[in-house]
């Protein structure tokens, strides 16, 4: 087992160090200059030159890139081009709303997914089965953003209820913060609960298969008792699953509906650095994200092994 | 296989009519694409203009075909790209482990994982960046996701079927792994790829139109589902057909493709229906 | 110097109620930095200009040069040295006092060696410094430049002081009615009202400067109620329906930006005079207007802005005519036409004006192929490297026809009798002449098609009918909210 977990941590470990010479070299390379960039249109090259000095954009790859992950092991990620302040502090104010952002979207999803697929479970083949099922079809077809899009039409001509645009920080308080992200959490949550309420439903599905289900029936429970109190705990790991690999995918795939709300989110803030060419910002947001699915992939093989030994040898065929 | 599942039916049908809409496009449309008229911009919907016309005037019916068009040609080179790049990655991998080369498969495996790792969106709008927006650019950024998926797929159906005794027969008549590969798994795990392409086709859809949403795919004046969302946005309030027709187009050729995926796994492999969890995210 | 004297009047006498009242601007772009003198991000003036920080003399918002932090200043016969009075009494935001001192540290600091300023050609001019008491400073130039209190004026020139100038990108710290108060990165930041102003008083107690990039948001942000005032709507596509709102009041001025198709004028066949007739012959001012701008802008046929009194209408001179533009093609030798490329940058005006021009030179055989590209790339590619062929673009600098004079300007116009004549303005201190050869050198680039000129680029102010006192125009860019107040607010 110790093994096990030391032969994934180090394999983890190159999966970042590759990770970052990736990174580090897609920039590298990209076009456009953040030094041009920020003296416009009017701006001298002389100036430019000056700031390009003044951002340490003079020094060679090499440095660079050694300077930047040796600054990102103690906790320093560099200052922004841009914003001039330091990469953590924006990364950190903007986590602020990206995480809440993703985990109030999960927890929308789950309340919808769970119920939806336990009930499409129980009645397996009925008219409620069959409609839930095509309803979550039409769901994972939906693309995130024409629904927020659609959202904000129903909204606004029809129930005359304009969405708040922006974020009003959490120091004005909790509730404001909730009603700011409750629209574009919802746009998030529809096509992920689609996702989640068809694996639950088969999750379900086969746990109703299993042996205790079976005793527990047998001992007089029916079938709803017997999946509420002994079928839904084992039904919901493959779901746990889905959801870890949906916070990564969300924390960074809420880019455009960031951008439609207007939320100071991390998906927004690495477009807009993209765009500005404020290059160290993208590194470290990329440099990040890769981490945070990597974490949750090996948390999610963990337990995996922990619930099932047989899978230590075979690691994640 | 007794009679043909609806989901297969209905899907089939959706795809099929969106692949002669596309196909039709290339030789009629009810109008120009490119042809502006500003004095008969924001027409509603009707006889003239079945879908309405745009900001400029341009026939939304037409757009909507040519972009239907534009979105499967890309999704269609980019799920292309990931099966031949993928599928053999993922046929060596599982060779190489099952013939005491498991360092192969460990390194493919973990490249693999490593392209999983990259958030998909973000890197398609680095790639972009890099090389500048356009079909191209987009087709690559969509494909190159799409390896990992089939890979990984691949390798695992190849490792259950190496383990069969026809299979241990062949390597005793002197076969080499390669000719294995091709001539015995391959062919037996085409039933999920397929599966898995038709799947991932969809998802590809829906990656088109969020890049083309933010302005990096197909480029004006050609159409995409994507691009005439995003010009819509500010004119829903007062000509909502701009968004209900592309928005809509784009959920039902997802929607064809995924009752078509469905359809066919029941059909295929009755077994597969556990895996559902394949198809989630990517 | 008699407005210096009413102000000074105004002053000593007047100190207006003070309203509790918060104005919410809602801006599209979200400035870098907050320091004006690096960097040339327009929507760094946007924020701060006027409002934390001040110079010398001030420009407001009808483009005229009024007393700043000079209340009053002598130019000599030669028009080489100034002489500027500075206002007494005057405190930095951190408490620090204001005197010819920090002028002198400003302007060296902006045209030292290692200065970011971006537009440190503004203080090549200047051959010394001297302070002659502490209130009292005398700036002498090379030559004469009538242009040179106008470009003090702007935002590139505001004084800073020695003490907080490294820290001004994030932590501004200027002479203005309003102080920095907080920037939520990527939301908002925050003024409120400076108590120790050494002016007039403003109205409002604070202002929250928002940023909302996305148009769908700008429009319902404003339907909402929680933006008071738009100065630059993002949307001309929906203004109307604010129009149609009793809540709201909609101004639509205009920008100094001037848009033009930039032609490379150095690349064949863009080299052609007859090419650039041509294509000059091909645009349809008015289909653009209405297509790209919803009717709401200015056509314009040289680089001039309309609002100016020395502006020459020219939009007749090479009228919309496809017969002529197509027989012209032909004498050039273009009978079937050539493919080029259009580079376009991200603002809605350029892309829609783009694909607008696609099809309308695409009526004369020359087949466009659109490149969209983000503001990184169109410097790097068109501005600097001159690796193109068409671009859209808003020129946004207020009296810049100058930059034809320079012939490694990206569209590449090297004439030297358009030279001569802004040399000629650049030397001239008569009122007449400079204004004689203004529309002397307008005609010639005109004439000579140098670039396809489009409309002047408007500007769409929505706000909330209480709101009073915002600019109609922007003469620059800036939302100088010093005389802003909301009706009925107390």
């Amino acid at each position: 087992m110790a093994h096990y977990i030391l032969k994934r941590l180090l394999s983890l470990v190159i999966t970042l160090l590759v990770a970052t010479i990736i990174i580090f070299l897609i920039i590298e390379v990209v076009p456009g200059d953040p030094a041009a960039y920020m003296m416009g249109l009017s701006g001298s090259s002389e100036a430019a030159d000056a700031l390009r000095i003044e951002l340490g954009l003079d020094k060679g790859a090499l440095e660079r890139y050694f300077s930047w992950v040796g600054g990102m092991l103690s906790g320093d990620f560099g200052i922004s081009y841009t914003y001039r302040v330091p990469v953590s502090q924006l990364i950190g104010e903007r986590t602020l709303v990206s995480v809440p952002l993703t985990v109030y979207a999960l927890i929308l999803s789950t309340l919808i997914a769970v119920p939806v697929g336990v009930i499409s479970a129980s009645r397996r083949g009925s008219i409620v089965d069959t409609s839930l099922m095509g309803m979550a079809q039409v769901g994972v077809a939906i693309p995130n953003f024409w629904f927020a899009i659609l959202m904000v039409l129903v909204f606004s001509t029809s129930l005359g209820w304009f969405s708040a645009v922006g974020f009003p920080g959490w120091d004005a308080g909790f509730w404001p913060c909730i009603k700011a992200l409750t629209i574009p959490a919802v746009s998030l949550a529809l096509p992920q609960a689609a996702i989640l309420a068809r694996v639950m439903r088969s999750s379900v599905l086969e746990v109703m298969q299993e042996d205790y289900i079976r005793t527990a029936r047998a001992k007089g429970l029916s079938r709803r008792q017997a999946l509420i109190r002994h079928g839904l705990r084992n039904a919901m790991i493959p779901v746990l699953t889905i959801l870890g690999l949906q916070f990564s995918f969300l924390l960074a795939g809420g880019i455009i509906i960031e951008s439609i709300f207007s939320l100071p989110g991390l998906g927004r803030l690495v477009f807009q650095s993209i765009a500005q060419r404020d290059l160290i910002v993208v590194k470290s947001i990329v440099t990040l994200l890769v981490l945070a699915v990597v974490l949750i992939t090996f948390l999610v093989d963990l337990i995996y092994v922990l619930v099932d030994p047989r899978l230590r040898e075979e690691g994640r065929g | 296989m007794k009679h043909l599942p609806l989901s297969f039916i209905v899907g089939g049908i959706l795809t099929l009519t969106f692949t002669l809409v596309a196909i039709l496009s290339f030789i009629w449309t009810p109008y120009d694409v490119e042809a502006i008229n500003i004095a008969g911009k924001f027409a509603m919907p009707g006889l003239d203009h079945l879908m309405g016309t745009d900001h400029f005037g341009r026939d939304i019916f037409s757009m909507v075909m040519v972009g239907t068009r534009n979105a499967i040609a890309v999704s269609l080179v980019a799920v292309g790209i990931g099966m031949i790049l993928g599928v053999p990655l993922g046929l060596w991998a599982a060779g190489s482990r099952m013939n005491g080369g498991s360092l192969i498969d460990e390194i493919l495996m973990r490249g693999n994982d490593l392209v999983f790792a990259f958030p998909s969106l973000l890197m398609a709008i680095m790639i972009t960046a890099v090389f500048g927006p356009g079909a191209i650019n987009a087709i690559i950024a969509i494909g190159i996701f799409n390896i990992p998926v089939f890979a990984r797929m691949t390798r695992g159906g190849a490792l259950s079927i190496w383990t069969r005794d026809y299979i241990m027969a062949a390597r005793v008549a002197g076969k080499g792994n390669m000719r294995i590969s091709y001539e015995h798994i391959l062919p037996n795990i085409l039933n999920i790829l397929i599966v898995q392409a038709t799947i991932q086709f969809s998802i590809a859809i829906i990656a088109e139109a969020s890049l083309s949403y933010v302005g990096l795919g197909t480029q004006p004046p050609n159409p995409s589902l994507g691009r005439m969302l995003n010009e819509a946005q500010t004119m829903i309030f007062f000509a909502p057909w701009l968004a209900y027709f592309p928005g809509g187009v784009i959920v039902a050729m997802v929607l064809g493709l995924n009752l078509m995926g469905d359809g066919l796994r029941d059909m295929l492999d009755p077994k597969l229906k556990k895996r559902k969890a394949s198809d989630v995210t990517a | 110097m008699k407005i210096t004297g009413l102000l000074l009047l105004f002053y000593l006498t007047s100190k207006t109620t003070a309203l509790a009242v918060i104005l919410n601007v809602g801006l599209q772009l979200e400035p870098p930095n907050l320091d004006p003198t690096s960097g040339a991000a327009a929507a760094i003036d946007e924020v701060v200009y006027g409002n934390i920080f001040e110079g010398l003399v001030r420009i407001n918002k009808d483009g005229d040069v009024l007393p700043g932090l000079a209340l009053f200043w002598e130019i000599s016969t030669d028009g080489r040295s100034y002489v500027f009075h500075l206002a007494e009494g005057v405190k930095f935001h951190d408490g620090s006092n204001f005197d010819a001192e920090d002028v002198k540290f400003s302007f060296n600091r902006a045209r030292a060696e290692n200065s970011t300023n971006a537009k440190k050609y503004i203080f090549a001019p200047i051959v010394l410094i001297d302070i002659l008491d502490p209130l009292t400073i005398m700036i002498t130039l090379d030559h004469a430049r009538p242009d040179f209190l106008f470009n003090i004026g702007l935002g590139d020139a505001v004084i800073v002081a020695p003490e907080s100038a490294s820290d001004n990108a994030f932590n501004p710290v200027g002479t203005g009615p309003f102080r920095f108060k907080k920037w939520v990165r990527g939301d908002r930041v925050e003024l409120v009202k400076n108590d120790d102003y050494w002016g007039l008083e403003p109205r409002l107690e604070g202002a929250v400067f928002k940023f909302i990039p996305d148009p769908l948001s700008a429009y319902t942000a404003m339907m909402a109620g929680d933006i008071d005032t738009f100065p630059n709507y993002p949307a001309p596509e929906n203004l109307f329906l604010f129009d149609r709102d009793a809540r709201f009041d909609v101004v639509v001025g205009l920008t100094a930006g001037e848009t033009i198709l930039a032609i490379n004028n150095k690349k064949t066949p863009f080299d052609n005079i007859l090419v650039r007739k041509a294509i000059a012959h091909a645009i349809n001012r008015k289909e653009i207007i209405n297509g790209a701008m919803f009717g709401n802008a200015e056509p314009i046929g040289t680089h001039f802005a309309p609002s100016h009194p020395d502006y020459v209408d020219l939009t007749g001179l090479y009228p919309f005519d496809l017969g002529k533009a197509r027989a012209l093609m032909k004498e050039a030798g273009y009978e079937n036409g050539f493919e080029a490329t259009l580079k376009l940058p991200p603002p809605t005006y350029a892309r829609r004006t783009g694909e607008l021009i696609s099809v309308e030179l695409g009526r004369i055989g020359i087949k466009l192929k659109i490149e969209n590209m983000e503001w990184a790339q169109w410097i790097d590619q068109v501005l600097r490297n001159r690796n193109f062929d068409l671009t859209v673009v808003s020129h946004v600098e207020p009296m810049d026809i100058n930059i034809y004079a320079n012939p490694n300007y990206y569209f590449g116009y090297d004439n030297a009798d358009f030279q001569e004549i802004i040399a000629k303005i650049d030397e001239s201190t008569d009122a007449a002449e400079t204004s004689r050869l203004y529309k002397e050198a307008e005609r010639k680039i005109a004439e000579d098609a140098v670039n396809g000129y489009l409309y002047q680029l408007g500007k769409f102010g929505v706000w909330k009918k209480e709101v009073k006192g915002m600019w109609t125009n922007y003469p620059i860019r800036s939302n100088d909210l010093r005389d802003v107040y909301i009706e009925g607010a107390n």
